[in-house]
């Protein structure tokens, strides 16, 4: 047993042919970052400012290898929702229990990743004149939370996400309740208190889980042992599972009705932690959903789908249309990411090749536009200290350089073809509309009876001649089409919002005052600006690494869901070569061990 | 569609990329530049676009392929989804390049004139540039989406351009009731595009035109009707149609040139564009075409009134600009796309010449815009007034010498002889109707049997073609109330202003003039069938024949009017009706406003409610902001104290504070009491009992 505990972290090489184990510096760089900025002075403000930007763009830099030698076609791990490539161990952690470290990067984690190190540098740059008390502990902070992200996105060992996930949340709740605005301790509680209660929930579940799996008569935490308990769980085991995950999930997506911790947080966040918040941390939520919650109950969300997608549409809708009505321009943008994220959801949840990866573009569409529009908040309220709409109102004739990376951002959100926004969108309605899987299952409709009346009355209706399409195919059309709605929505807050700060007269003396944008802060925006477009005119570019792990993870899911023909699995063409799955190869290796 | 695809027409490629590359460099260091270095750019990146378009036509015309195509790159690639950036060069889309690059040049060429003072010129040159390049881009798109990227770029281009002067909150509200109302139409759109992609399975034109007019037809033609209405209703956005047309009026709040252009030309016309892109599938449903010449006559109708005793010279145009859509639209909805697609080309031509004189007049009169407050500026203006009359003349439909007379009258003859007033029976699943019209409903019709039951489909096609007749009278009048309060009697201004009466200088004349020679000649491509002999048909009738590729329901169209062969002396009848009612609106325009300047304040005083009425536009935007404007934002209210009040104040914060209470109670059994403890305990154990037994 001592033995075991002694197993050292790092010993064993992390890479199987001795390369340079990238995952692990790049999510361990930043917590030494952070360690070695502890030692550093509390007045050092500069030392830590530039040290925390050094580590974030050193960890960016470090990334970039990831995304060069990640291969968009490899073999397939056969009936594995996931085929994980840079693998780095397993190493055993604590072999008692096991656990292990365990990281690997495929198709669905690895732009979320690339995002995670690309907004962090973004993100310290913009805090160099936002915060000017406790410098030392804000950048700690968010450099833990980054090791935090990363890391939850490149566990492959479940155990070690659970570990990442919740490092995640103190920096953050931190970043809000000392850093935050005026009722940032009341923010704060809510932010963490909302995320515990789904965060314990889903611990629930993942021992649940991991009780069930069995591996040489040993359990373990490992993701891809956790997946062959699948075929084993009942329909109820899987429903009751799901739905702890699912409510985890939910909460950080955040879907709608959990989402209102979610304006309060960014309201009172400081507008680094607002960017770090709608770019990475809410994309935490729908990345657990593809990860965790529909891989392993695949039958629990064929059930569940329409009702996600319910709650998903009810959010694009609701999200957009509270935001008109706001007069904060940061609680306008947070409800704008309610709306945002239902896309999200409703492409994810469609289980079509278009859904999820319209899904998964949003994920990152989300992330640059919306954090670029908090750092255009955070760039406002710097100067006027209010982030009441009313106090604004022709700033585009003091700030014109603002005001051109603004409107960008605002298109940007609002679905501007050619810009990163409508692609994500587009592909999540277009699969939305295909999906089969947001079908109501016949006897649930049934027992649920109210359902059923309007697919009913569109059978028996003359709309359009009956024969071709009937029936169910409307549910996936309908709700293609509330959230097609969306559109209409998010010109209507975005553009009248902008509207009234920017355009129209500029009589407010403190207005008048308003200086441009300043070379740091240009410096931060054009990356978002250039990523925006890019992501817009290319997002071949994008999707092609994200495709082949989509196109795994739908057969994976149409192969175990019992519901058949649900899946929408698209691609013809597979040239993979199936191998030996990683499990075989962990077991191999333990033989060899012995 | 046999043809052989050449599929690296790579000018296709360049005309799209020179007003992007004019764009970026005038929006990136424009404000840096010299003006006059802005203008070269500006302007000479849209005329290298028209250069290339000139040769790019130029080889369609010899090639003997009908389209030629260039693959840029690939844009999306998910599953079985894959869609390019593609573009293709055909007779529709080699019209519109031609346009919007001719005519687009022009107007650069006028503005870098009518902004000359303007601090922010190399942005309205960025902007301006940018919108060549997306409508570009819509009216090449080889796909659907390609031409959806277009189609929201020139909305995101028009938004900018009319809130160009943002620090007016009216113009800047302008744009945005622009931007959204298109949007209501992008939303059915999207929406149309869906549903047809979910029983073609392609965004690409060429592969949905081959479904549609070949076998595959069965199993698209139960979406066809409800995919055309919802694109249609995209197009009632960008287009400006009932009921959707109420931003184009205050569109005008940008600067002149613009409203030429976006708001005149080439934007507005995209919706045209599109139904007739997609003319195979339009053909499809009767009932969409229906639809489609239903709204298009009554926005005709009543955009027509409103323009009638509009005061702004901008604003009359703006209406008349609605109202003659509504004409393309009527087309459309008749089957008679070529006529629809040439009422098109004439309108820009001489709606662009119209809106550039009104800029010349604009600028002359330092700003101001009530023609009440002109009169008389032949005196100062004299090319701007002649290009002016020429186009008037043309849009009234004058015959021989004004464009605007063959192509409303090609539309107007649809209307009349539209084989759907034969239709006696919903159309065979899948069978393209315009064959099964020819050999069933025609004989049906002239043996008499059918007669009784087309009268429904008679009665609204006759609707159809009398408001298209009124609207031609109207049109005629107030078009010439315009130039005669505007040029003719005497100045109403006051002493300053008409000490500052002007010519315009040279870059604005140039782009009158040549305006006001394509207004005469325009139409002379395409004459009336019954005044084309046999042998000189080619050449008078050339407009059509250029679009035989294009439109493979044309001709079908054509032999299938509804009089069948004595159709000759109908199309006599309809020139005659057509004409009369363009000279009577010229000659009661001239009674009023030159002969009897009293009569239009005694008219009306006699009709005071309806001149009340049209007055305030019908009150279509106070309709609108009631119904929807204001429901919107208390939706959002109640949503937003729903979100507050009940499901974080009561269900969130409720459930903290059942637990905390939960928590304080629960504290009390905590006492340290062992005894207390072992009662419990038992008591739990019995409870537990019962349970099991």
């Amino acid at each position: 047993m001592f033995e075991m505990m002694t197993t050292p972290l790092l010993g064993a090489p992390l890479v199987a042919d001795g390369g340079i184990p990238w995952l692990t510096l790049t999510t361990f760089l930043p917590l030494l970052a952070a360690i070695a900025l502890a030692f550093v002075p509390k007045q050092q403000f500069n030392i830590h400012r530039n040290g925390a930007l050094l580590a974030s763009l050193t960890t960016f830099l470090v990334s970039i290898p990831i995304l060069f030698n990640f291969q968009a076609r490899i073999p397939v791990a056969e009936g594995q929702p996931f085929t994980f490539q840079l693998m780095e161990g397993p190493i055993e952690w604590i072999p008692s229990l096991g656990i292990t470290y365990t990281l690997g990067i495929d198709g669905i984690s690895l732009w979320l990743v690339m995002l995670t190190t690309f907004t962090l540098p973004i993100a310290i740059l913009s805090t160099f004149s936002a915060v000017n008390k406790n410098v030392k502990e804000y950048m700690i902070s968010l450099l833990i939370l980054e090791t935090g992200m990363i890391g939850a996105l490149v566990s492959v060992d479940v155990f070690l996400f659970y570990v990442f996930w919740e490092m995640m949340l103190i920096p953050m709740y931190l970043i809000i309740g000392v850093w935050g605005g005026d009722d940032r301790i009341h923010a704060a509680v809510k932010f963490f208190v909302y995320t515990m209660v789904g965060s314990l929930l889903m611990l629930v579940g993942i021992l649940y889980v991991y009780f069930k799996t069995d591996v040489n008569g040993a359990h373990s935490f490992l993701l891809t042992d956790m997946f062959a308990v699948v075929q084993g769980l009942s329909a109820q085991e899987q429903i009751i599972l799901f739905a702890g995950f699912f409510l985890a999930f939910a909460i950080k997506v955040p879907l709608f009705p959990f989402h209102t911790w979610l304006p309060l947080a960014h309201v009172q966040a400081p507008t680094a932690g607002s960017v770090i918040l709608a770019a990475v941390l809410l994309k935490m939520g729908t990345y657990g959903l593809l990860r965790y919650a529909f891989p392993l109950f695949p039958d629990a969300v064929k059930l569940f789908a329409p009702y996600i997608a319910i709650l998903a549409s009810i959010g694009i809708v609701y999200g957009a249309i509270v935001a008109m009505v706001q007069d904060d321009v940061k609680k306008l943008v947070a409800y704008s990411s309610v709306s945002h994220l239902g896309f999200c959801v409703l492409g994810l949840v469609a289980m079509t090749p278009q859904g999820i990866q319209g899904g998964m573009f949003i994920m990152l569409a989300h992330g640059i536009a919306t954090g670029g529009l908090f750092l255009c908040v955070g760039i406002l309220y710097e100067r006027r200290h209010t982030k009441k709409i009313k106090d604004y109102g022709g700033v585009a004739k003091a700030m014109p350089i603002f005001a051109t990376f603004f409107m960008i951002m605002v298109f940007a959100s609002v679905g501007l073809p050619g810009l990163n926004g409508f692609v994500g969108e587009f592909l999540a309605i277009l699969g939305t509309a295909q999906s089969k899987f947001l079908w109501f299952d016949a006897p649930l409709v049934s027992t649920i009876g109210e359902a059923s009346w309007q697919f009913q009355s569109m059978e028996n209706g003359t709309f359009p001649a009956p024969g071709q399409m009937a029936g169910p195919e409307y549910t996936a059309l309908a709700f293609a089409a509330v959230a097609a709605s969306g559109v209409i929505f998010a010109a209507g807050y975005l553009l009248w919002m902008f509207r009234r700060v920017m355009f129209g007269p500029l009589t407010n003396p403190e207005n008048q005052k308003l200086r441009d944008l300043n070379g740091r802060e240009i410096l931060y925006m054009i990356p978002l600006i250039l990523m925006a477009i890019h992501m817009g005119v290319f997002p071949k570019f994008y999707l092609s690494r994200m495709e082949p792990s989509v196109d795994q993870f739908l057969r994976y899911m149409d192969a175990n869901v019992t519901a058949k023909d649900t899946v929408r699995v698209e691609r013809i063409d597979s040239s993979y070569v199936p191998v030996k799955s990683l499990r075989h190869d962990k077991g191999e290796e333990a033989e060899a061990g012995q | 569609m046999e043809q052989i695809f050449s599929n690296d027409f790579h000018y296709l490629g360049l005309i799209v990329l020179f007003p992007l590359l004019g764009a970026i460099i005038n929006g990136v260091f424009g404000s840096k530049l010299p003006k006059s270095v802005v203008d070269i750019i500006a302007s000479g990146a849209v005329l290298l676009s028209f250069f290339f378009s000139i040769l790019s036509v130029n080889i369609l015309v010899q090639s003997p392929d009908s389209v030629l195509t260039y693959t840029a790159y690939q844009w999306i690639y998910t599953g079985s989804l894959s869609l390019d950036i593609a573009f293709m060069l055909d007779p529709l889309s080699a019209m519109m390049i031609l346009i919007i690059t001719g005519v687009g040049f022009l107007i650069h060429l006028y503005s870098t004139s009518y902004m000359a003072e303007d601090p922010a010129k190399w942005k309205y040159f960025s902007y301006l540039n940018l919108f060549v390049f997306a409508m570009l881009l819509l009216v090449l798109g080889k796909n659907l989406l390609v031409t959806f990227i277009g189609w929201e770029g020139v909305g995101a281009c028009s938004y900018l351009l009319i809130g160009f002067w943002y620090t007016d909150d009216e113009k800047a509200a302008a744009g945005q009731k622009a931007f959204i109302v298109n949007r209501i139409g992008d939303f059915a759109f999207i929406v149309g595009i869906l549903l047809l992609y979910s029983e073609t399975g392609t965004f690409d034109y060429i592969q949905i035109h081959e479904m549609v007019t070949g076998s595959a037809a069965i199993a698209i033609a139960p979406v066809a009707a409800p995919a055309v209405i919802l694109i249609f209703i995209g197009c009632t956005g960008k287009s400006a149609q009932f009921p959707l047309y109420t931003w184009l009026p205050d569109a005008m709040a940008g600067p002149t040139p613009v409203s030429a252009l976006i708001h005149a030309a080439t934007m507005v016309t995209s919706g045209i564009f599109l139904l007739s892109r997609l003319n195979g599938l339009v053909s499809m449903s009767h009932e969409a075409m229906w639809i489609i010449a239903i709204v298009g006559a009554i926005t005709a109708f009543f955009a027509a009134t409103m323009a009638l005793v509009n005061n702004d010279i901008k604003g009359v145009l703006a209406y008349s600009t609605v109202s003659q859509l509504g004409y393309m639209f009527i087309g459309i909805g008749v089957g008679s796309f070529v006529g629809a697609v040439f009422h098109l080309m004439t309108h820009a031509f001489f709606k662009a010449c119209l809106f550039l004189g009104s800029g010349s007049v604009i600028h002359a009169m330092g700003g101001e815009q009530d023609i009440r407050k002109m009169g008389g500026l032949k005196k100062w203006m004299p090319v701007t007034r002649m290009t002016f009359l020429v186009a008037c003349v043309a849009i009234a439909g004058i015959p021989i010498i004004g464009a605007g007379f063959f192509s409303k009258d090609l539309i107007l003859w649809g209307a009349l002889s539209n084989v759907h007033a034969a239709q006696i029976e919903p159309v065979a699943a899948g069978g393209i109707q315009v064959q099964y019209l020819i050999s069933q409903a025609l004989p049906a019709i002239t043996s008499g049997s059918a007669l009784e039951i087309a009268t429904m489909a008679e009665v609204i096609s006759w609707v159809v073609y009398l408001l298209g007749v009124v609207t031609a009278f109207m049109t005629a009048f107030y078009m010439f109330r315009l130039y005669f309060l505007t040029f003719e009697g005497e100045c109403r201004a006051d002493e300053e202003t008409q000490a500052h009466l002007h010519e315009s200088p040279p870059a604005i004349l140039i782009a009158l003039i040549v305006l006001a020679v394509l207004s005469f000649i325009g139409g002379w491509t395409g004459w009336p069938h019954v005044w084309a002999p046999e042998g000189a048909a080619h050449y008078m009738l050339a407009f059509e024949h250029w679009f035989d590729p294009v439109f493979q329901t044309t001709q079908d169209y054509r032999i299938a009017n509804r009089f069948g062969d004595g159709y000759a002396a109908w199309e006599w009848g309809s020139i005659i009706v057509g004409s009369t009612m363009a000279f009577s609106g010229v000659g009661l325009a001239y009674l009023f406003y030159r002969k009897r300047p009293g009569l239009p304040r005694a008219v009306s005083e006699r009709l005071a409610k309806v001149h009340t009425a049209l007055l305030n536009k019908w009150w279509v935007d106070e309709i609108y902001d009631f119904l929807f404007v204001k429901r919107a934002i208390q939706a959002g209210k109640a949503s937003y104290d729903f979100d507050r009040f009940f499901l974080d104040g009561l269900l969130v914060n409720g459930a903290g504070f059942v637990t905390a209470s939960l928590g304080k109670a629960m504290r009390h059994l905590q006492s340290g009491d062992v005894q207390r403890y072992a009662t419990y305990i038992v008591l739990a154990i019995v409870l537990a009992l019962m349970a099991l037994l």
